[in-house]
């Protein structure tokens, strides 16, 4: 066993954890956070991604050994007091999901690609997204939802700062 | 799957853990990135008795100038190497190539090291490294030594590194004026090149003066087309690098899978080398 400490959405953890444990097997077996799924074996369909320390990774390619001393965020740890993001409210109403097993890591692989690059075109979008994969056809709306919570993201920004300048 | 048992290191420094491999000999496996070895263990194709997390050593990450030279340390990511402004600016086949791997979460882990001590022949890295002509900086107990990247690769996912051997350093000499390109086929996002081709071509006078062809997945190792370089020597136009290219397969011994025979990966080479020297050389 070895011993890990790790910050996942905001609550610190401190486990024994063996060492072949995996982080997204961490996360939903030990912690309960099963809004994490797992979809394939080989590191492919990227629906485990969360960030680890502000970048996304795919939680079956990490070790929970590996995460200690890190700060995780999983799907659920982004809407705060229940509102949720920009990026989750588009996903909904863009109709950015089917089955919705894959919209966990879409999400946190568009969040990713949304903190480098604010305002990306849907070439962009569909590269941001290689790793992660949709089986019920959905990749139109995906594309869709997340070029609209770029807009809404800058949009909200641009009022702020409308703001701040009249005030 | 879940990944077969085994013990678990983190070393602090460079030494305790040379010193650990050294005790482990052939049952321990590095970890570094992970990107390669999870799958693996994942898949139950290797059993470890002991995995080295080499991952949070310092001094093995970042890039500095060193004189005519470009030091990368083993753990800096793909991500970091793609958007590090040396790299681009001195060595743009690798960040090009480096941006073709995988996808954005596993280039957040996966490191350069990793990938080049890997050997997979369908990895990207390897066959840039050997265009590049890059030094491959080790450390083991018996101290440090440098090995040029064509003595580097043996076989099939295997290199000179002994078992108590760990890559630190790529050295990649500077270069400015040449362009490049990095041609990768393949029939998904995300997946392994069928056939890649690395193209470096320094240009003279609106001829080609010499270029530096690297080829993955071409056989059991990456590979240099020595035949498609010499004769792509002096070439002034499209028409000339097409029948260079030609020869671009020649040498090799590529494999058969069930993506690709090996008649087919040649002529994919061969189509490759051609794009890829025509954009390098700023003729496409």
């Amino acid at each position: 066993m070895t011993h890990i400490s790790v910050t996942v959405d905001g609550t610190a953890y401190e486990d024994d954890v063996e060492p072949r444990l995996l982080l997204v097997h961490y996360l939903r077996d030990r912690l309960g956070l099963t809004g994490t799924p797992i979809g394939c074996d080989t590191s492919n369909c990227g629906t485990c991604t969360v960030e680890l320390d502000g970048m996304s990774v795919k939680s079956c390619t990490v070790l929970a050994v590996q995460a200690d001393g890190c700060e995780v965020t999983t799907v659920q740890g982004l809407a705060r007091d229940g509102a949720w993001t920009p990026l989750q409210r588009a996903f909904h109403e863009q109709h950015a999901l089917q089955c919705g097993y894959c919209t966990p890591g879409m999400i946190m692989a568009a969040r990713d690609l949304l903190r480098e690059n604010p305002r990306p075109g849907p070439g962009e979008v569909r590269k941001a997204l290689e790793g992660n994969l949709c089986r019920c056809t959905g990749y139109q709306n995906i594309v869709r939802a997340v070029l609209a919570a770029a807009e809404e993201t800058s949009a909200s920004e641009e009022r702020q700062n409308t703001q701040e300048v009249t005030a | 799957m879940i990944p077969p048992a085994f013990d678990y290191v983190r070393p602090t420094g460079l030494d305790e853990a040379v010193r650990t491999l050294a005790d482990a000999g052939e049952e321990a496996k590095v970890l570094a990135g992970g990107q390669s070895l999870l799958p693996l263990l994942r898949l139950r194709l290797a059993f470890p008795e002991l995995v080295v997390d080499i991952g949070r050593i310092p001094g093995l990450r970042g890039v500095r100038e060193d004189g005519d030279v470009l030091a990368i340390g083993a753990l800096t990511t793909h991500h970091e190497v793609v958007h590090d402004p040396l790299v681009r600016r001195y060595a743009g086949l690798l960040a090009q190539a480096t941006e073709t791997v995988a996808d954005p979460a596993v280039r957040h882990r996966g490191t350069l090291g990793g990938s080049l001590a890997h050997a997979d022949p369908a990895g990207d890295l390897p066959a840039v490294a050997l265009a590049l002509d890059a030094e491959l900086v080790a450390v083991g107990p018996g101290g440090r030594r440098t090995i040029p990247a064509r003595d580097f690769f043996t076989d099939y996912l295997q290199t000179v590194l002994a078992p108590d051997e760990l890559l630190v350093e790529v050295r990649v000499p500077k270069r400015e004026g040449w362009g490049y390109r990095y041609e990768k086929f393949h029939r998904v996002a995300q997946s392994w090149a069928m056939v890649g081709v690395a193209a470096l071509v320094r240009r003279d006078d609106g001829h080609i003066a010499e270029a530096r062809i690297g080829l993955t997945n071409m056989g059991a190792t990456p590979l240099r087309a020595a035949a498609a370089e010499e004769a792509l020597a002096g070439a002034g136009d499209p028409d000339a690098v097409a029948r260079a290219a030609q020869s671009a397969a020649e040498g090799t011994r590529p494999s058969r899978d069930a993506s690709a025979s090996p008649e087919y990966r040649a002529h994919l080479a061969r189509v490759l080398t051609k794009r890829a020297v025509l954009a390098a050389a700023g003729m496409g």
